[in-house]
């Protein structure tokens, strides 16, 4: 039992991952219909952003110059990521995207995956290689609760995850800019008419995607703390799944996918060869997918609004 | 047709511009290095780099490897494998067959030198690489050797260790099933615990796969399974994850590593979870004396860190080159001949005096020297605990 209970807890962090990850995903691809491909590089440019923003608090902390305590560090870290990240996104948004808003939707999806490289061969270029530690900002405890071990780390990371779901899904569905979000999801010639701008909106959602990508990262790196630039390029195929398998539209279908994926792909590990864990993983949603081709929450006629 | 005929002379001026050969003789002695300067190891590249970069400027010193009384100039090309197998392939063969190297130094790792030495053997180049220790690296292949003690020995070397060290008798092993080094090591570490220990004494016997980050459904199996310690032959990078994720699911019993352990970057990405544990290596940095101390203290000044056991076995290897180059009578000019000669010269050395200790051939190209086992100091040090001789 303390087996089993062990394991949920280990999936739990796991999928928090792919959950928060595929959040952001899944906003871009049910507002602006877009397979943002680039969205698992932004993860992995939000890592590296925490990692200097915190190694500069904690420098600076040291150095007497500012004398912080850890959680306002941590506080801080993740407030100024965001922020930071979230204007990366927005620069995509302007580069990559809206040159390409009327081109064939195929074009779009490739330049993400542009984006994609080109975020990771720079990040190469300007840091080299070399593999680099996540700051400890929380230092690490772990509770043992009758033979299940928790780390405050943990419970962290999936109470900050929630969190974040929680308020996105306020946002989208109570606020009026979440309102025009909807309206956008639901038909986009119509939505300019009504006097919003496809532009901001276009401008918010990807904000708001990368600011979750980084929220995520930083996270990451506080649960496996080395990062390389290469770590967001699976991370993004498997969050792309599970907002897919989520559905179209669906913060919580999204949510509930991710943490899904890491159940399984935990799960399958406990019992399995890891060579075997992939295969396993993907047949099973490969099987959901067949049974319900719009995802969990996935409304059919949303696609075919624009493809 | 006249167009025609001015466009092929043309692309036929091209070519005779762009081909290094034909901007006359160059009898240069090439020495091709093949390394991971990115990828997912990038202070193995580091290492290599350096050491030959040291080793050139003492060639570059004395004026040139001489031969037969004949002073020939040396230029060392580096290639980046990204630490991949297709790369380190198609960097041989760029070597070999573009820049005509005459020797190769490197894949360090076995997952690029195992494949990389086909290439090397088919064009009839000799190639050793300093750090692979996966037998299959040199097996059947008269063209390449190796500057290291091999998995058959270091499998042994860690039960052996861990045996009379602790006296456990209940082991689990965790490890890369995707990659050559760490599963071959871990089989090699399996059946010397179990003719050790007995049938069923490798109580979890746990793999993932390449680029994982989280290990915790793996290493929740090996703590239910009750042994008293783990062995994870794998890379600095992923030790760093591994160590952290084990204390934190309760693991406080002893984690065992291999050579692959033994990097400059380790304590850095693994902070203080590191620290007391062993793992066995080619040679301990702490304590040095004599040649080896000398290159550490060199290296040091120079770089700014320690070097780890790629940077000594590099260094080695390129020493053996050139020895083996030093006991020809002469060089022909003909680059196959030339190869075929060095070869040979490089089969026939028996002994050499290396920094990483003593070491005589085989007939299979592979080195019979010691291990050391090191722990890991307070000071993120390797320190040396004890030597293990074949």
């Amino acid at each position: 039992m303390t087996y089993f209970l062990q394991n949920v807890v280990n999936a739990l962090q796991w999928g928090s991952f792919y959950a928060l990850i595929a959040l952001g995903y899944s906003m871009v691809y049910s507002i602006l219909m877009l397979f943002n491909f680039a969205h698992g590089d932004i993860f992995m440019v939000g890592s590296y952003i925490g990692f200097g923003v915190a190694a500069a608090l904690v420098a600076l902390s040291a150095a007497g110059v500012v004398v912080l305590p850890s959680w306002l560090i941590f506080t801080l870290t993740i407030l100024v990521t965001m922020i930071l990240t979230a204007m990366l996104g927005m620069a995509v948004e302007r580069v990559g995207y809206r040159p390409l808003r009327d081109a064939p939707r195929a074009s779009a999806a490739i330049t993400g995956l542009m984006i994609g490289i080109i975020l990771e061969t720079g990040n190469l270029a300007i840091l080299g290689a070399r593999r680099v530690r996540f700051p400890d900002l929380i230092e690490s405890v772990t509770y043992e609760i009758g033979g299940v071990y928790v780390t405050n780390k943990k419970i962290m990371i999936v109470v900050v995850s929630l969190l974040f779901m929680v308020a996105m899904q306020y946002f989208v569905s109570k606020t009026k800019w979440g309102m025009a979000m909807r309206a956008m999801a639901y038909d986009y010639l119509v939505v300019p008419l009504m006097g919003v701008s496809i532009n901001s909106i276009a401008r918010l959602t990807f904000a708001i995607g990368s600011a979750l990508a980084a929220v995520a990262g930083i996270l990451y790196g506080i649960a496996y703390p080395v990062l390389d630039p290469y770590m967001g390029v699976l991370f993004g195929w498997k969050a792309f799944v599970a907002a897919i398998l989520g559905g179209r539209g669906s913060i919580m279908g999204a949510t509930l996918a991710g943490f899904l994926l890491g159940f399984i792909e935990i799960f399958v590990a406990m019992v399995f060869p890891s060579t075997l864990r992939d295969l396993i993983a993907y047949s099973i949603i490969l099987l959901i997918l067949v049974f319900r081709p719009h995802g969990f929450f996935g409304e059919p006629y949303s696609a075919k609004l624009r493809l | 047709m006249r167009k025609g005929a001015v466009l092929i002379l043309l692309a036929v001026a091209v070519c005779m511009v762009f081909t290094p050969s034909a901007w006359g003789k160059n009898d240069a002695i090439k020495i091709g290095i093949n390394a991971p300067i990115t990828g997912d190891n990038p202070k193995v590249g580091e290492g290599s780099k350096y050491a030959a970069e040291m080793w050139l400027e003492d060639i570059k010193a004395a004026g040139g490897i001489s031969v037969g009384g004949k002073k020939y100039d040396v230029e060392v090309i580096i290639e980046d494998n990204e630490y991949k197998a297709e790369s380190a392939v198609r960097a041989n063969t760029k070597m070999i067959t573009e820049d005509e190297v005459m020797v190769i130094v490197g894949p360090q790792s076995s997952s690029q030198a195992i494949p990389a030495g086909d290439v090397a053997n088919n064009y009839e180049t000799p190639m050793i690489s300093p750090w692979s220790t996966n037998p299959d690296t040199t097996n059947d292949r008269p063209f390449v050797f190796r500057g290291c003690f091999l998995d058959p020995f270091q499998g042994p070397v860690i039960a052996n260790f861990v045996s009379d060290q602790f006296g456990f008798t209940k082991a689990a092993v965790l490890y890369d099933v995707a990659a050559d080094y760490p599963k071959g090591l871990a089989e090699e570490f399996k059946k010397a615990w179990e003719k050790k220990n007995g049938k069923g004494s490798v109580v979890a016997y746990e793999s993932f796969t390449t680029k994982d980050a989280d290990f915790s459904s793996q290493l929740t199996n090996i703590k239910r399974s009750g042994a008293e310690f783990f062995f994870a032959p794998q890379y600095y990078s992923e030790v760093a994850l591994i160590v952290q994720q084990a204390k934190e699911l309760g693991w406080d019993k002893p984690i065992v590593g291999s050579d692959a352990w033994a990097s400059a970057d380790l304590l850095k990405l693994c902070g203080k979870g590191c620290v007391g544990l062993y793992f066995s290596t080619h040679y301990a940095a702490k304590g040095a004396k004599g040649a080896t101390k000398a290159f550490i203290d060199r290296y040091n000044s120079k770089y700014g860190y320690v070097p780890d056991d790629v940077g000594a076995l590099t260094w080695d290897s390129l020493r053996i080159v050139q020895a083996a180059i030093e006991s020809l009578p002469k060089l022909t000019g003909k680059i196959k001949k030339d190869r075929k000669a060095v070869r040979d010269a490089m089969a026939s050395i028996r002994e050499f005096d290396g920094i990483t200790g003593k070491m005589t051939f085989t007939e299979n190209g592979d080195p019979i020297k010691c291990a050391v086992i090191v722990k890991i100091t307070e000071e993120g040090e390797f320190e040396f605990h004890q030597s293990v001789c074949p």
